[in-house]
């Protein structure tokens, strides 16, 4: 595997007043590599994943994203990365095709190469009778899965996922992660969260947060043998278990 | 005596374009745990809706504590604990208001009823000066769950109780739903959680508004059709493509660290030899193959499979 | 009973925990008063007058001489013929005419007593009640002047013409107004996104699955908005009379009572609009804009209705703030009682009457 270091963190803080939400966190993620970033509510993951993005600013520590560093370098870390989150992703009140022209036009792509390449991100996903619908007309699963094409339309380096599989049935569950493994063949690298505990077995290294600190990280054959555990479903429980940190 | 009844129910929306739920018909045993399992848009919410009577079905009829949903809504809302898909507390109020204002809109004081929900209650009474919209989603949850019992309800209707809550907490709070259930409340609870399944008594599987299977989790799963595998390798996404293109595998779904198989026709030695064989020839080393008990999940996607 | 407590407890935490309310409700009609009031009622300075002086004698030349000293005024020129008077004010910016009478001096040692006329262009009502209290100002200064010297007090009465508009309309009238105004928008605005936002949050579902009927949910409501609308009268009324001296000439009680009539109209529209729309933002704008404009098209305060073309008027006529203008206008400035306003009193309840009806009937016991 191709071992070019994609993210770099090292003690990267945020603070709240007093409250720390990040402690100190420092991993790096590989290019092409699909990173698991999970946690219990409220153990921090939300606020790291923003200064990731370029979308808040880190109390102290150091981070590069893409080779761009998180304080100075902000708009050029946003040209590089994708976002999808299961809240937002695509506008319900436009078309598939208005929603992936728009996206594209975002990250100031070619009208001839938009073109194109709709025409071909519709064919893969088997959507050419729904191009002309309503987004908001779709079916959740759908959603998910032409929101995530969206988010990588523009071939970032990294793409960051929010929770993109709550709610969604089990096969386009599925369906969805032979996409992240299709775009992780292509060399983008995959930063997920989730709480599905099976799809933590998916990912090529996992990382659990609890209080603000990474508790662990490694691969989830690791990660077992390590808190010598059946599945991940146990490693996290044995992990979160003992967060403080409940009511925040 | 079944508790809740549904017969036929059906339910439209922008006048018959959206059919949310089709002809759903089950019962509900009284002190039963019964579990609604499906994804999103299944028609879960519609079901809960037209059950607490804020919904009028397009057809069917259904009852709830022997009422109807329809010409006795006045007396089942004075019945029935609810807690819709978003944890619906007022975020600008304390715990400890939220929890007081609900009690006397159901007529009641949070004394009264106290030793129902004081399992649960204890938890969260550390913050209960704190307001509810400062609280963690598990913290949340268990206040809405309190705010839900606090009049003694005698069906308790939980609407994705554990969605976008954590592993912990959505263990704990089953804990909770087993400890009501010892009470004699008759709980309905839906979830997305294929793995919740298993806490239920009994199951409906739903999608697109038609019910796929209704047993305990138990039968449900042994009316898996075939034997079940567990592959691995080295390279799992590359595995998973590989199977798919042989042509005696008849299903082949990644699960954790395993993919899950099924055969086509024959299945016996041979045929998994042939199987190991083929793979090994694709360069796929430390291959793992065992037989595995499948799960609800498995079942959904045999269900769907067959439905589509 | 106990439940309807613990309602309208709940919907006070409501309010007073959200800063955005807070100002929405308190914040807004001081505001409003406070832009009205200064920015109407501003010292004037070197207004542009005429003096006609008739009598050309020591008293009226020491008059002259005070105007002349005043920073309000600058004396544009002196006219001695009545028919250049209008003339005067049509050639523009001449704000007022002094006319001091013939005879002035000898009247007032002889008489004790005399009269100067003041005419006022009120077509800006506001500047020429201003420039008409300077001058009776003035005046009242001379006269004090000249009392200690002899034995009989002299009285000089000021004679104030205002012409153009007589009934001197916009001073005295933003207050009523403004009452109409905050009172309709705020019960509006307020009721509507206070139950669309427990629509979009989904505790209504919690509470309509409840043994609460349904109504009562509104009616407590409904209640603490009630409430707190008269405590904004209130304040806007303090405001009015201790800030701006606009006197309440006629019965407070009878202005609460027709208040509150207007403010149980006003809950009825609000419950109206929360029971279409479906979020906070769509209550708001349609709230905003199903109120805001034709309160302060048709209302009267802004435009004089009179002026406007007969389509318009009789849009008017279903505006309720129409009615409580002209109520709250013969209450709190002529002084007058029920008598007078029964037929606008009777309007304004049937309207009321009307939307309460509808909006009750209108109210969903379920979703969707």
């Amino acid at each position: 595997m191709n071992r070019n270091i994609v993210i770099s963190t090292d003690k990267l803080t945020k603070r709240f007043g007093d409250f720390v939400a990040t402690n100190e966190i420092t991993f790096d993620v590989y290019e092409g590599e699909i990173f698991g970033f999970l946690g219990a509510n409220g153990a921090g993951k939300t606020t790291a994943m923003r200064m990731l993005c370029g979308l808040s600013t880190p109390s102290s520590g150091k981070a590069t994203i893409a080779g761009f560093d998180v304080y100075k370098e902000t708009e050029k870390i946003k040209a590089n990365i994708g976002y999808m989150s299961q809240k937002f992703s695509l506008y319900e009140d436009l078309t598939v095709q208005e929603n992936i022209r728009f996206f594209g036009g975002i990250y100031g792509k070619k009208k001839k190469k938009i073109k194109s390449k709709s025409d071909e991100l519709i064919q893969q996903l088997g959507l050419e009778k729904e191009r002309g619908k309503l987004v908001g007309s779709l079916p959740l699963g759908w959603k998910q899965k032409l929101a995530f094409s969206v988010a990588i339309f523009h071939e970032p380096k990294i793409v960051f996922l929010d929770e993109p599989t709550g709610g969604v049935d089990p096969v386009t569950r599925r369906q969805f992660w032979d996409l992240i493994y299709d775009a992780s063949d292509r060399g983008i690298t995959i930063f997920v969260t989730t709480h599905y505990m099976d799809e933590a077995e998916y990912c090529n290294r996992v990382s659990m947060m609890v209080d603000g600190y990474i508790k662990a990280l490694d691969t989830p054959t690791k990660l077992k043998q390590q808190f010598s555990a059946e599945t991940m479903d146990a490693v996290f429980f044995e992990l979160a278990r003992g967060a403080k940190r409940k009511a925040d | 005596m079944a508790d809740v009844v549904l017969n036929h129910i059906s339910k439209t929306y922008n006048k018959g374009e959206v059919k949310a739920v089709t002809d759903v018909s089950f019962e509900v045993e009284k002190g039963e745990l019964f579990g609604l399992i499906g994804p999103d848009g299944a028609g879960k919410t519609s079901i809960f809706r037209v059950l607490t009577t804020l919904l009028l079905p397009d057809a069917g009829s259904a009852s709830v504590n022997g009422l109807d949903v329809v010409k006795d809504w006045k007396a089942i809302r004075k019945r029935v604990g609810y807690m819709p898909g978003k944890f619906s507390l007022y975020q600008d109020l304390t715990v400890e208001e939220n929890l007081n204002f609900f009690a006397t809109v159901f007529n009641t004081s949070v004394a009264e009823n106290y030793d129902l929900i004081k399992d649960i209650y204890v938890q969260i009474e550390p913050f209960k000066d704190r307001r509810a919209g400062k609280l963690s989603g598990g913290m949340k949850q268990k206040l809405a769950l309190c705010c839900a019992l606090i009049h003694r309800p005698k069906v308790l209707f939980l609407d994705e109780p554990t969605t976008g809550v954590d592993t912990v907490s959505r263990k704990e709070f089953w804990e909770m739903l087993k400890r009501l259930k010892e009470q004699g409340i008759t709980i309905l609870v839906s979830t997305p959680y294929m793995d919740e399944a298993t806490l239920c008594e009994r199951i409906a599987l739903i999608q697109d508004g038609k019910i796929l299977s209704i047993d305990t989790p138990a039968q449900v799963v042994k009316q898996f059709p075939k034997n079940l595998y567990a592959i691995k390798s080295e390279r799992m996404s590359q595995l998973l493509r590989d199977i798919r293109h042989l042509d005696y595998i008849d299903s082949c779904n990644s699960f954790g660290e395993y993919h899950h198989i099924t055969f086509r026709d024959e299945d016996d030695y041979e045929i998994q030899k042939k199987l190991i064989a083929d793979l090994n020839s694709k360069n796929h080393e430390y291959i793992e193959f065992k037989a595995t008990p499948a799960t609800i999940e498995d079942c959904f996607i045999k269900l769907l499979d067959q439905h589509e | 009973m106990r439940q309807f407590f613990a309602f309208v407890i709940k919907e006070f935490y409501h309010v007073f925990r959200d800063p955005k309310s807070m100002l929405m409700l308190f914040g807004m009609p001081i505001m409003l008063i406070l832009l009205f009031g200064f920015a109407l009622s501003n010292e004037i300075k070197n207004s542009k007058i005429v003096i006609c002086d008739f009598a050309q004698d020591p008293a009226s030349q020491r008059i002259i001489d005070k105007i002349e000293a005043s920073k309000n005024f600058e004396i544009k020129k002196f006219l001695y013929d009545p028919r250049q008077i209008e003339q005067a004010f049509k050639e523009g910016n001449v704000k007022l005419v002094v006319v001091i009478p013939n005879h002035f001096n000898d009247d007032l040692l002889h008489l004790h007593k005399a009269q100067i006329q003041v005419i006022a262009d009120a077509s800006d009502p506001n500047t020429a009640n201003t420039l008409t209290n300077y001058v009776t100002n003035i005046v009242m200064d001379y006269q004090q002047e000249i009392t200690p010297f002899n034995d009989l007090p002299q009285k000089i009465t000021t004679e104030i013409r205002m012409i153009y508009n007589p009934e001197l309309k916009g001073t005295t009238n933003f207050v009523p107004g403004v009452m109409a105004l905050v009172l309709l928008l705020v019960c509006v605005l307020m009721t509507s996104v206070s139950i669309v936002k427990e629509k979009e949050k989904g505790t209504m579902e919690v509470l309509l699955v409840s043994p609460m009927h349904p109504l009562m949910v509104v009616i407590s409501k409904a209640v603490p908005y009630l409430f707190l609308s008269i405590v904004n009268l209130s304040v806007i009324l303090l405001l009015s009379v201790f800030l701006l001296k606009m006197p309440i000439n006629g019965s407070v009680g009878l202005l609460f009572f027709e208040s509150s009539l207007l403010i149980l109209t006003a809950l009825s529209l609000g419950l109206l609009i929360s029971n279409g729309a479906q979020s906070q933002q769509q209550a708001m704008l349609i709230s905003l804009m199903g109120m805001l404009i034709p309160v302060l098209l048709f209302t009267g305060f802004m435009f004089p209705l009179e002026n406007m073309p007969l389509p318009l008027q009789i849009i008017a006529n279903v505006v309720p703030s129409k009615w409580y203008y002209i109520i709250v206008k013969s209450i709190m400035i002529k002084g007058l009682g029920l008598t007078a306003i029964w037929k606008e009193t009777l309007i304004l309840l049937g309207m009321t009457v009307f939307l309460l009806s509808v909006s009750i009937n209108k109210f969903k016991i379920r979703l969707g």
